[in-house]
């Protein structure tokens, strides 16, 4: 049976594995390309995008991740992910793999000294209820220049934090890391019906 | 993140979390120790998640001799500037106004370390203090679960730096997995006994007894030099690696990084970590751990 796929070259993705466990998803760590084009759907975790990018280069792992998404199956993508699903990427600029139609600028809020524990209210109340969100804030960046096509879901001092873009779904923060599972629901909730 | 706490107020804190939310991020990548912002961005470049400024490899700081300190404060400033991964810097252990002075330089995390030398011959830095992250070194569970008592967001080993011969490392992550291993044998009984041996804090042996892992990312250093180096860390639990003299004492720090990144993801895939090895030269020569005198050893220092 196809199941979820962590990308697993660098980050969190171990607590990604165990939140979707959680949740009762099946998942597993992926590798490589073939790896991720057998999955059923993806996470990019959070971690360092730069890093990510490097242990990609030449392996097949980007076009596989842009084939996924393309055949419809659901992508989760936090923090890092979302920097690599973006559209463009700026300090350092560079092309993400385009799934996401916005820019991510990375280190938006500053360093380590400004990361934090954030309650958000200012939610999409159709989407994810009328609960405030607790979002966990490591190093993250920044969403701008959103395309037409992009829903926002919440947001920080106005600024967009979790996004939907048609099967993507993005967070500038870390769901992985709190207890609140509607976030995972609304990515995975088909995929987990699916499996059961 | 347990669902039922038991520590006491600093570690369920969102002070905490957030600390050990970066270590989190940090898993799975290499960090790597430079001196200037000309390395920084060679270690960038090769994919490591973070960098650790000091202000000698601990190779020289062996070789060289004198009193180990931390980075000078320019070369912190323009290692930032240079990169866009986290920065890390070491103070000495006990030096509170050397971690005061890097937390007001905004780095991303402090290594209070045994490889600079200690200002503080009994007392390591009271680091809930602080909302800078800390990393700490141990050689067993009870040093780890000393300095997670003192706020370390982030455990490694120590292994013995500056000599590129891992088997101080092994042994010190050998240690700590076995005794975890055993502490979740043992009956609510023997807990308490199991605390006064370790010499560490009850709750956080009851949290280990009742999970079998650390309850902060667990980390390997000290004598890293090669690919295979870093994937034998990962294979013994090691959910991250730091390299320190292995990569700018070799001849080709730039592919030795790149090297070492490529074997700590696919630690498991032995022909990766063979395709990685391939097109590398000479690695520091190294100096073996086990012909050191007591002296010498920077893992006796700190407890």
């Amino acid at each position: 049976m196809r199941v979820i796929g962590v990308l697993a070259l660098q980050g969190d993705f171990e607590a990604h594995g165990a939140a979707l466990a959680r949740l009762g998803v099946d998942s597993r760590p992926v590798r490589t390309a073939e790896e991720v084009r057998a999955s059923a759907g993806l996470v990019l975790p959070g971690g360092e995008s730069t890093t990510m990018w490097k242990l990609m280069e030449g392996t097949g792992i980007a076009e596989a991740i842009v084939a996924v998404a393309r055949r419809g199956d659901p992508l989760f993508v936090t923090c890092a992910g979302a920097i690599l699903a973006a559209r463009r990427i700026t300090s350092p600029d560079r092309n993400g793999l385009g799934l996401l139609d916005a820019t991510a600028v990375r280190n938006a809020y500053g360093r380590q000294l400004d990361s934090a524990v954030v309650t958000l209210t200012d939610l999409d109340r159709s989407v994810l209820g009328s609960e405030p969100l607790e979002a966990v804030f490591i190093r993250a960046p920044k969403l701008a220049d959103l395309g037409p096509g992009v829903e926002v879901l919440a947001r920080r001092n106005g600024d967009p934090v979790l996004v939907r873009d048609g099967n993507l779904v993005a967070a500038t923060f870390h769901p992985e890391l709190a207890d609140d599972v509607r976030v995972y629901d609304l990515v995975f909730g088909g995929a987990a019906a699916r499996a059961a | 993140m347990s669902s039922t706490p038991v520590f006491s107020t600093p570690f369920t804190s969102d002070a905490f979390r957030v600390k050990v939310g970066l270590a989190e991020m940090l898993k799975g990548g290499v960090i790597m120790d430079v001196v200037n912002a000309e390395q920084a961005k060679i270690a960038e470049d090769a994919g490591a998640s973070a960098v650790m400024a000091l202000e000698r490899v601990p190779a020289d700081i062996r070789r060289d001799g004198g009193v180990a300190r931390m980075s000078p404060v320019s070369k912190i400033r323009e290692i930032e500037a240079a990169v866009s991964i986290p920065v890390m810097a070491k103070c000495r252990i006990g030096h509170i106004a050397e971690a005061r002075v890097l937390e007001s330089l905004e780095v991303d995390f402090i290594d209070e370390s045994e490889v600079l030398t200690p200002a503080d011959e009994e007392n390591h830095v009271y680091k809930h203090d602080f909302k800078v992250p800390f990393v700490c070194g141990c050689r067993n569970l009870g040093e780890a679960l000393r300095r997670i008592g003192e706020g370390a967001a982030m455990i490694r080993t120590k292994g013995e730096a500056g000599t590129g011969d891992i088997v101080h490392a092994v042994k010190h992550l050998r240690a700590v997995t076995r005794q975890m291993k055993s502490l979740t044998l043992l009956s609510r009984d023997e807990w308490m006994a199991a605390a006064k041996q370790l010499a560490a804090p009850f709750e956080l042996v009851v949290w280990v007894a009742e999970h079998g892992k650390l309850p902060v990312p667990n980390f390997a250093a000290g004598g890293v030099a090669t690919p295979a180096d870093a994937a034998l860390c990962r294979i013994l639990g090691a959910e991250a690696v730091f390299v320190g003299s292995g990569i700018f004492k070799s001849d080709d720090p730039a592919n030795r990084a790149r090297a070492i990144v490529e074997a700590t993801t696919h630690w498991d895939d032995p022909a990766r970590v063979a395709a990685a090895s391939e097109k590398l030269v000479e690695g520091m020569k190294g100096i073996e751990a086990g012909k050191l005198v007591e002296s010498e050893l920077l893992q006796t220092r700190g407890w």
